[in-house]
Formats: C-alpha cells, structure tokens, sequence
C-alpha cells in the first residue's frame, strides 16, 4: 500500500512538520518514504505544503499528482487540491478554519475543527498535530504508537517542553475521530 | 674575498621581465629580504596577480599560485584557512586590487585575515599598455584618459590605506614609495613589518607600494622618481594608517 | 534528512575541511549545515562576499591539496565559472555543487535542469570539461558527493553535483558511510600541492597561465586525453524496465524520477517503455544509448528545459532514431500523467 498525502494550508501552521513527524514515523518502521516541501518566500503567511509518501514499495516520485489523503488548513488549499485527490481518498479539514465543505462525493471527508480544539488546549500552534493524530487513527498509514515515538526524535532538545503538549495534540486528533 | 652584497635566497635566477628603470624589482627584493630575514621561506606561499607581476610566480623561490584579476585576497584567505601556520603573501597592482578586486580587497581586510598584501600603485594598467587606473591622478593622460584624467566624468582616485584604514580589523597598514634610496630603506622595513605581523598572528597587514612606471608614463626612470615626489605623493601622502601592536 | 544536508554530511565523512560559500536559494541548507559542524571538528565554514570570491578561495584551498568546496544555485554559477575555469586551467581538484534553479535572469526559485548546457559543456572560458554527476535520489546526493571528490582527484579536475531545487529539499532516509575518510589523508600522494618548500624541494606553482602558444597547446591536449579516458571509464546510468522496451525515456534527477511512475503506468496500457537515465552528465553514457538504438523506436527526453538533454541524445544516437521531449520549464515539473501521456503519444505515431 502506497500513502500519499499532501499537507496544505498557511505558511506558520507547522504543515512542513507534521509532516517531518509523519515521514518520521515511516522511517521508524521501516518503510519506504520521501518527504517534498514547497520552498520558498513563503515562510510565514503565505500558502504553503508538503507532500509524504509513505510506502511499502520504494518510491518512485516524490511528487503527488493524486493524493489518497489531502489535509487542508485553509480554504485556498481545499479550492487547489480537491479535484486531485485520488478516487476514494480521504479529505482531512480543519473546519475551524475551513467554513466550506468537500463537494465531491467520491471521497471520503472528515471534518475536525483542529484549531478551536488546540485553543481549548491553549496550544493554538498545534491544530496540524490534532489533524495528523485523526489521520494516522483513521487510516493507519502508520502506527499511533509510532507516531508519538516520532515526536520524540522530531521536537528539538531546545523544545523538549512541547513534547508533552504535542503528545495531548495527537491523542485529542485520535479520540476525536473515534467518537466521530 | 668577503660578499658584500647577493640576491636574497627567497629569489629564484629567473630573469626579471620587467621595463627598465621599473621599480617591481626592487620591490620584490624587499619582499624576499624580509622573508629571508624571518626565515620563512620553506613556508610562504606567495599568490601572484594579474598585472604586469603576473609572473612573480616564477621569481619567487617559495611555493605560488597565480590567481584570476583582482581575486587573489580571496585566493589567500582559502590557502591561510587551510594551513594556518603557513605564512601567505599576495603580490597585487592597482588595478588588480583597487579596481577589480576591491571587493575581495575589502571582505579580506574587513574579516582581519592573518595575509600579508603588497599592493604595488603606480597610477596606471601597466601591462595592457598605460590605461587609466583607479589609482590615477586628476589630469593625468593615460590611453583612456587621453584628455587627462577628468574627474567630472571618471572620478577621483581612490586611496586604499585610508579605506582600509576606516576598517576596526586590520592589524598593520603604511604606504611607502620606492623613488629613492631613503623612501627604499623606509618601504624595506614596512614590508619586513608587514610579514612579521602575520608571523606573530596579529591580523591583515597591507603596504601600499607608491612605484613608477616610466614605460607608460612616457618618463625617463630618473623623471619617473621626481614624479613620484611632486604629483603622486602629494596625493597618496606616506606614512603609517594603522599599527595594532 | 534533506538531500542539501546530505550532501554536506556526506562530504565532512569524505574528509572534507573546508566550504566556502554564499547564501542562495534553494541550496542554502549545505551552508547552514557547515556553519553548525565545521567550528567542531576544527574545520571551515566561511561564508564569503561573494559567489567569486567563495570559488577563488576554492582555488586557493585546493592548491594545497585539500577536499575544497562550494555550492551555489544557477545565478551563482554564472559567477563561479571565472573561478571554475581557473580550476580546469590549473588542474585542480574540487567540489561545486549546484542545486539548479530557473532562469535566465535572476530566474525563479523552483526546480529547474537549465544549466545542463552550461554545466556540461565546461562552464566558463576556454575549452575544457568538468565531472557533472546528476543525483535523483538523497542516496545518490550522498554517495555522489564522495565520488565526486574521488573522481576530481583521480583525474585532477574540478567535479560538479548537478542536483534540482526537488532533491536539494526533499527528505528520504538515506544511509551515509561508517567509515570516515581522515582529512590528512586527503593531502598525501599530491606533489604538485603548494603547502611550502620546506627547503626541501624546487617551489610548485599553481598556474594556469603559458603565454607560449605550443606550451599551452600542449596543456590543453594532455588535459584532454584524460577527459578521453573519463569518457571510456566513468560513465554511470541506470537502466530501467529497457529489456523489452521500444520506446525508451532519456530523463535524469527529478524528472527521472517522475519517469518512472510514468512508465509503470505506460506499461499498465500496453506500451513497452523503458527507461536509461545519466548518472553522470559528463562523461554522457552515449554507449548504452547507442545500443538501445539498435532496439528501440524511439526516445523521449523529459527534462526540465527547452530541450538540452534531447541533443545529446540525438548526438549518442547519431540521429538514428526521433528524439522526442516532455519537458516544463520555468520551475514546473511535469506530471506523472503529462510523462505517460507523452510516451502513449509516441508509441502511437
């Protein structure tokens, strides 16, 4: 099984590394993997993405025509990637920040208000990481004990006191979307 | 018999190729002297220009690289980074180091490179015929400053120890001239000062050469000294900008 | 790790000492990755004034004989190939990585393969060539990097990694050699280095300069029997799905890449592509594009150019066969579906 995703949204919503975390977390279960930011002038504010393959198989491309997971963080990514994603993938919103819905029906779309969650928590920076705890819950792509192994070795010693908020992050994304 | 006098051993037994009445020559016995004096020779490494010393390379008995125009401050800097208990030399003309590689000249003396630049100005591009340098003077004819130099459309000349000079890092800067034997013996012991200063690992060290050229000048070698006295010293006065003891 | 930070690693672990360089998008990543490791392990990060004045310290740092480097994006090698051509004229052995942006101009920022020409054709005045090794995967920007140095010190020419913005930024796992190569070592077996007489020796100069005719004649003709025998004995490539192929895709770096996942979909609608992709770009692997000739109907350039891979293609085949081309420019990159699409078209013709 090859995942695909794309990771879309602003500049400043740490999308590059939820999806570090992610490819991490391949890299620990030793799978194949490729890890793609979009580059550029466009570090804070502007829109920004990057794409993880995950797989069993080596990679080919490390560029998504067609993601089976898109995840979106505003709606100019939603507007962009929706009509690539691939027959049957999953759409993965931020309806927080997201007030539209997917429109279309050959997807699968999950709706988590991420950022009104991570301010509950009072750690508005993290949405990406209550995403990326609801997709790896839903779909698998890796393991979620995985995941929180992955944090560890992503989050800097400087930062070494956010691993524990990113840890409540990832598990808010998965009890979310099991009681979804 | 007793020798009283000898080519520094840091010079090879090249034949000079220079003009005669040429002031390269005396320059680079001074610069061999010094080295022969600290006994440094088996570890300088001397960078040549392009200019009329282009070949320094082949005069000098220590190791040489020749550089591209105007990069030997940076050419430096690579050789020093690598091998920081060697002692390294460059060689430049005016137009070499004012003009074109200004702005090595310039990061080198700004970083306070442990290098050591004997920057020969004669006011003119010796080696391409007698073109306008940065270094020539108001008025001065030259083949593209036929009018005289006119600083109206070609600006003022350019007065690298005092530029340098504004710079916090560099260790040691003075500019002698070699128009006579007294100014000779001054720019010996600038030139000595300048290698020991690196030797003793104080920081950038530069001395300023004012020379002639009385092949582009259109001077006798004896005119081409007074000329020195009456119209470049006058600009490019001598002394000491800088000496971090 | 990132294919830029790969790089750098796998140069230090290749007994590098000593970057020089200046800050340009997208390959800043290798300075800053100097900058953290060179200060600890007694090396050199110094960053530079200008992209001339970092290659000129190259020359300088190579002339003593050890492992130099700089790396830069396209805009920056327009200004190293005065200090490039030094290195060539001087026989000198050294590093220069170039993470390929768009141009002319001051261009784009994103992805481009517009600097083949300029790359492979000896990039600055004179006639002579460099090494030009093109990596398609982080592995490759790893591994390339130490044959890089092996190769320029074999042949005593300067040797280029000739990377897009894609690898220089993507993350894949990629496994960097145990064994460390000790910087001292580096410096033995180079007579000809500059690193003082010692009052042992005559003095060597580092030179490029023969103002004789017959003299620099003859500098050049030596200098290019080696590049015969780079040509016989260097080339790298990477043949892939060719057993059975008639239509055969010619693509290297990312492009190569996205081949591949172009091919696959190809074959799943009944053509027969394969594909060869250059692993160095000089030497060119005109051999097996030669023999491929013989089976194939036809070749399909896909780069990210207006077509300068294509013509040494058609030069390896003698024009034997159409060369066809898929190719964005600009900082695009084609799509997987944009390949197949091209390489079903041409099957149909």
């Amino acid at each position: 099984m090859t995942y695909e995703t794309i990771m879309a949204g602003f500049g400043g919503q740490g999308l590059l590394f939820s999806g570090k975390v992610l490819a991490h977390a391949a890299l620990i279960e030793g799978k194949e993997l490729s890890w793609l930011p979009s580059y550029g002038p466009e570090m804070r504010g502007g829109t920004c993405n990057c794409s993880v393959i995950v797989s069993d198989t080596p990679v080919g491309s490390p560029i998504i025509a067609h993601p089976n997971i898109l995840m979106v963080m505003n709606e100019p990514s939603l507007d962009k990637f929706e009509a690539a994603v691939a027959p049957g993938g999953a759409v993965f919103v931020d309806s927080s920040l997201v007030p539209r819905k997917v429109s279309r029906t050959d997807v699968d779309a999950y709706y988590v208000p991420a950022t009104k969650m991570a301010g509950d928590m009072e750690a508005t920076s993290l949405a990406n990481m209550i995403l990326l705890g609801a997709i790896v819950e839903k779909l698998k792509c890796v393991r979620f004990g995985t995941v929180l192994e992955a944090l560890k070795h992503t989050i800097s010693a400087r930062k070494a006191s956010l691993l524990d908020l990113n840890v409540k992050a990832v598990t808010a994304g998965r009890d979310f979307i099991l009681g979804a | 018999m007793a020798i009283v006098f000898d080519k520094p051993k840091a010079l090879t037994d090249a034949h000079l190729h220079y003009c005669p009445g040429c002031t390269h020559g005396i320059v680079h016995r001074l610069v061999a002297e010094a080295i022969d004096a600290l006994g440094i020779e088996g570890r300088t490494i001397g960078i040549a220009p392009v200019g009329c010393s282009v070949m320094a390379y082949d005069y000098f008995a220590c190791d040489m690289i020749e550089a591209a125009h105007g990069r030997a401050p940076a050419v430096a800097t690579g050789v020093k980074r690598s091998m920081p208990e060697n002692v390294v030399f460059t060689y430049q003309g005016d137009g070499d180091l004012a003009s074109i590689g200004l702005c090595e000249t310039v990061s080198c003396a700004c970083r306070g490179e442990n290098v050591t630049i004997i920057f020969i100005n004669n006011a003119i591009y010796g080696m391409t015929g007698g073109q306008m340098a940065p270094t020539s003077l108001v008025g001065q004819v030259t083949q593209t400053s036929p009018y005289g130099r006119d600083a109206k459309t070609q600006g003022m000349p350019i007065r690298i120890c005092e530029l340098l000079a504004s710079l916090d890092a560099p260790a040691y800067i003075e500019r002698v001239a070699v128009n006579s034997v007294a100014n000779v013996r001054k720019a010996g012991k600038a030139i000595l000062k300048a290698f020991r200063t690196q030797v003793e690992g104080k920081g950038f060290s530069l001395v300023e050469v004012v020379s002639t050229c009385p092949t582009n000048w259109g001077l006798t070698p004896q005119k081409a000294c007074q000329w020195v006295d009456e119209k470049m010293i006058p600009f490019y006065p001598l002394g000491c900008f800088r000496d971090r003891e | 790790m990132k294919g830029n930070e790969a790089i750098a690693e796998a140069a230090i672990r290749a007994g590098c000492r000593h970057y020089f360089g200046y800050p340009i998008t997208p390959q800043t990543e290798i300075a800053a990755y100097m900058a953290k490791r060179m200060p600890k392990i007694g090396g050199t990060f110094l960053q530079a004034e200008s992209e001339i004045a970092a290659i000129n310290m190259v020359y300088g740092c190579a002339s003593t004989g050890r492992r130099a480097m700089t790396s830069s994006s396209s805009p920056g090698l327009s200004l190293k190939a005065e200090g490039i051509s030094y290195l060539a004229g001087a026989d000198l052995p050294a590093l220069i990585v170039n993470v390929q942006r768009g141009g002319p101009g001051l261009g784009g920022i994103q992805p481009s393969q517009s600097d083949y020409f300029f790359m492979t054709r000896g990039p600055g005045h004179g006639d002579f060539r460099i090494i030009v090794l093109a990596p398609a995967s982080v592995q490759e920007m790893a591994d390339m990097t130490r044959l890089a140095f092996e190769l320029g010190e074999k042949y005593r020419m300067p040797a280029m990694l000739l990377a897009d913005g894609t690898m220089g930024q993507m993350m894949e796992p990629v496994e960097l050699p145990e064994a460390e190569i000790d910087p001292a070592d580096v410096v033995k077996g180079k007579p000809w280095a500059v690193t003082g007489t010692q009052m042992k020796r005559v003095h060597n100069i580092v030179n490029s300069l023969y103002l004789k005719p017959d003299e620099l004649e003859r500098t050049n003709i030596e200098r290019f029997e080696r590049y015969a025998k780079v040509e016989k004995d260097e080339c790298l490539w990477e043949e892939y799905m060719m057993d059975d192929a008639e239509i055969c895709v010619v693509s290297c770096g990312i492009t190569a890449r996205v081949s591949k996942n172009a091919i696959v979909e190809a074959r799943k609608r009944g053509v027969k592509v394969g594909m060869i992709r250059p692993k160095t770009l000089y030497p060119f692997p005109k051999a097996p594009l030669m023999a491929a000739a013989e089976k194939v109907k036809a070749f399909l350039a896909v780069e990210l150019n207006m077509g300068q891979m294509k013509e040494d293609v058609e030069l390896a085949v003698r024009c034997s066969r159409p060369v066809a081309t898929c190719n964005r420019v600009g900082g695009m990159i084609p799509s997987a579906d944009e390949v197949t699409e091209a390489i079903v078209a041409l099957a149909q013709k």
